[in-house]
């Protein structure tokens, strides 16, 4: 188990403000896919005076994540928004006496809940605006601008490099796939540009995952005929349904919950990627999602260019990365 | 109070008989079995003795096919290795996604390395085996299928014999790490289509760090532990007599308990996943309840955290484990879980309780006396929870 502070165990057993703020009047819900946290965070600001009066947390999450929630509204009540805003996860993180590294991005979560509380309070929708580029690595809230320039400044070619650098990949490395297409799309651009030996520019799959701790997920049987089940007696093929399933039993179709949000990541992807397309005169469209196969249209230069394999894989990257499960772009023609 | 300890997948405790079986090769018999002398010799008989104890809780045919190696990674590790160099002209593994990282990780750096190519077989929702992939993955180049006899999270049991029956017929060899089945379900090896089998001590109440390998007579072996003559050449290296003579002893003490297994700790354990269904809503069995260890809970809780829910039961008193990784170093959830497809918040809410011969009912009062609590507390402070029985809340946070 993880080597929590006290402070922690005691914000994370007797959590203060949990529950529900129902007079609230800034909400900020987010949450953080590597670990499957989720946090919203309620606030009652005075409007007239900005001071934040009472603040509640509701959290999906281990412990540290249910502790930061906790710190963050301690931290909060009783200082006006502006004052608020100035918090940094950092301080959430000194508050509890200091978090496991793999749990920083705990304190991440509770950094943007409360950004996003503001921007409801001010009734402006909250993105996850990093400047340069979503957070690549939660764990030390390293994002891509950050990553591309310590890549670029300091002629970086491997992933160790990186985590030297920046501490992108230094804690659970789920990263890894992101920091990766980072690494390996700036080299290229660098190889373009004459400034960087192709010999030496990373190559994407080229590092053993293992040897970075991260374990690359098993690739599924090859597609092979359907063949059919023959008597291995023992084997039933179907059960009784059994007597008492939750709603959420897997063998009963999962709510609309998950999917229509995997929808909603899937077009936050796209849509954070299309400045990048236009910028090379290209653009790209969600079509449709079918379970786990996108289905996008890439318009004007990304058509028939020679990068247009290199686009829908690096769309596929993005996509997984944002998911967090495997997800196949399938780019369809015009009509 | 005494600790309820519900972690027996991960490890037992010795059991005192064993221990006093193994001390006195610490002491007055510390000979070498290899020698000759007086001080080597009872060593050496002893080590026999122990390797008729293991071959008799397995149902071996020679006590010769027994290899003991330092664990059930070991043994893993000993078998495909094996099996790939003893079969040359076939380069094709096939194993299953769910299997013990002591197998899933050998595989996929043989992978990795160009050695092998390796079809990872799926489950459905039950953690059934896909039988019609597995059939399909089946060919003349296929040198080793290695498929765990029970899963170590969720104790569902694959039906190794007859698929082992369907490995022969290509003439592949059949591998099985039986490290949570070994003790757990009566195993005959002696006429079975299986080559080799792993298991452990340490889930079987010997000490860590010795297990077996069997190997059946005939099988091609190729050592990986090269040095001394020790098990016949085949796992170099001093025996660890202590553990050995641990090991025999803990197969006998599992023989005799089979029984009890089957039938007191069988109904321990549904008690306990009838007493949570009872009390606790919106949670359900993890897991092929019909083909299944009889020691093994796993129970996914929606819409709540494992390792909060395991912080509040250690504060308890309990020990138990969790599917959700966060507990484990890794952010990542159960492999296990996520190919059985278990939505989101109910795989990282999953909770594995196991019990052994020594678990008592005390220890299925204590839990479901806590559990329900531990719950409601947990759930008022979950923003996906609409009540008992409720589908989860409309809650769409923006994913950063
Ligand atoms: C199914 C399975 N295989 C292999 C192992 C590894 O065994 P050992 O700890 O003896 O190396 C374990 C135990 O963790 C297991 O549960």
């Amino acid at each position: 188990m993880w080597d929590y502070s006290e402070k922690v165990q005691e914000y994370f057993f007797n959590p203060k403000n949990a529950g529900v703020l129902a007079e609230a009047n800034a909400v900020g819900e987010v949450g953080a896919i590597s670990c499957g946290d989720a946090l919203k965070l309620m606030m009652k600001v005075d409007p007239v005076t900005n001071v934040i009066l009472e603040a509640k947390f509701q959290t999906f999450g281990c412990g540290s994540a249910i502790a930061s929630s906790s710190a963050l509204t301690e931290l909060v009540i009783g200082k006006t928004i502006e004052e608020a805003l100035k918090l940094t996860n950092q301080d959430i993180a000194d508050f509890l006496g200091g978090l496991p590294p793999e749990k920083m991005h705990c304190s991440v979560m509770g950094y943007e809940a409360l950004q996003a509380a503001v921007a409801n309070f001010r009734g402006e929708t909250w993105t996850d605006d990093h400047e340069e580029g979503a957070l690549i690595c939660k764990c030390f809230g390293v994002d891509e601008g950050m990553v591309e320039r310590a890549v670029r400044m300091n002629n970086l070619t491997t992933i160790e490099q990186v985590t030297a650098y920046t501490k992108a990949g230094g804690g659970c490395l789920t990263c890894f796939d992101a920091l990766e297409g980072v690494l390996a799309k700036v080299n290229a651009e660098m190889v373009a540009e004459g400034v960087l030996d192709p010999a030496k520019a990373y190559k994407l799959g080229s590092v053993d995952p293992l040897a970075l701790k991260k374990k690359p997920t098993p690739k599924a049987a090859a597609p092979a005929p359907v063949v059919s089940l023959g008597e291995i007696a023992p084997v039933r093929t179907s059960h009784p349904a059994p007597a008492g399933v939750s709603p959420l039993d897997p063998a009963t179709p999962t709510p609309a919950l998950t999917n229509l949000q995997k929808i909603r990541l899937i077009e936050q992807a796209i849509e954070e990627l299309r400045p990048n397309l236009r910028a090379d005169n290209g653009d790209c469209e969600l079509v449709d999602v079918d379970g786990s196969t996108v289905y996008v249209r890439l318009s004007g230069a990304c058509v028939g260019c020679q990068m247009a394999s290199v686009t829908v894989s690096g769309i596929q990257q993005r996509l997984a990365a944002k998911i967090g499960s495997p997800i196949r772009v399938v780019p369809v023609g015009k009509n | 109070m005494r600790p309820v300890y519900l972690d027996n997948n991960a490890t037992t405790r010795v059991d005192p008989q064993v221990v006093e079986a193994m001390l006195p090769f610490f002491t007055e018999q510390f000979g070498n079995p290899s020698s000759i002398h007086s001080f080597g010799s009872s060593v050496g008989g002893a080590v026999k003795a122990a390797r008729k104890q293991v071959q008799a809780l397995l149902g071996a045919e020679f006590d010769h096919e027994i290899i003991f190696t330092s664990g059930g990674t070991e043994s893993n590790n000993m078998a495909i290795l094996s099996a790939l160099e003893a079969m040359p002209g076939r380069d094709v593994i096939i194993t299953t996604k769910v299997e013990h990282p002591a197998v899933l990780s050998v595989c996929e750096y043989l992978e990795k390395t160009g050695r092998a190519k390796v079809h990872y077989i799926g489950v459905d929702s039950f953690g059934r085996l896909d039988l019609e992939a597995y059939r399909a993955a089946l060919s003349d180049r296929v040198a080793l299928v290695t498929l765990m006899w029970a899963n170590n999270e969720t104790g569902t049991i694959f039906p190794v014999e007859p698929l082992a029956e369907l490995a022969k017929e290509v003439g592949a060899l059949f591998h099985t790490d039986a490290v949570q089945a070994v003790g757990k379900v009566p195993i005959t090896l002696k006429g079975s289509a299986i080559d080799m089998l792993s298991l452990s001590g340490h889930k079987l109440h010997a000490p860590k760090g010795i297990g077996a390998l069997y190997v059946k007579r005939g099988v091609r072996f190729k050592p990986q532990m090269r040095g001394g003559h020790q098990e016949r050449g085949r796992r170099a290296g001093t025996e660890n007599a202590p553990g050995i003579v641990a090991l025999g002893k803990a197969a006998e003490l599992a023989m005799a308990a089979m029984a009890d297994e089957q039938t007191r700790v069988k109904a321990l354990r549904d008690r306990l996943e009838a007493g949570i269904m009872q009390r606790v809503p919106n949670c359900f069995v993890n897991g092929d309840k019909y083909d299944r260890l009889p020691n093994t809970c796993n129970v996914a809780f929606e819409f709540v955290e494992g390792e909060a829910i395991l912080l509040h039961l250690t504060r308890a008193g309990i020990a138990a484990s969790s599917g959700s990784a966060c507990t484990s170093g890794s952010l990542e959830p159960s492999h296990v879980l996520r190919a059985m497809n278990i939505p989101f918040t109910a795989a990282h809410g999953s909770i594995r309780f196991s019990f052994s011969r020594e678990s008592i009912d005390e220890d299925v009062d204590r839990v479901i006396e806590v559990l329900p609590g531990i719950l409601e507390k947990l759930r008022t402070l979950s923003p996906f929870w609409a009540g008992a029985n409720e589908a989860p809340k409309e809650f769409k946070p923006v994913y950063a």
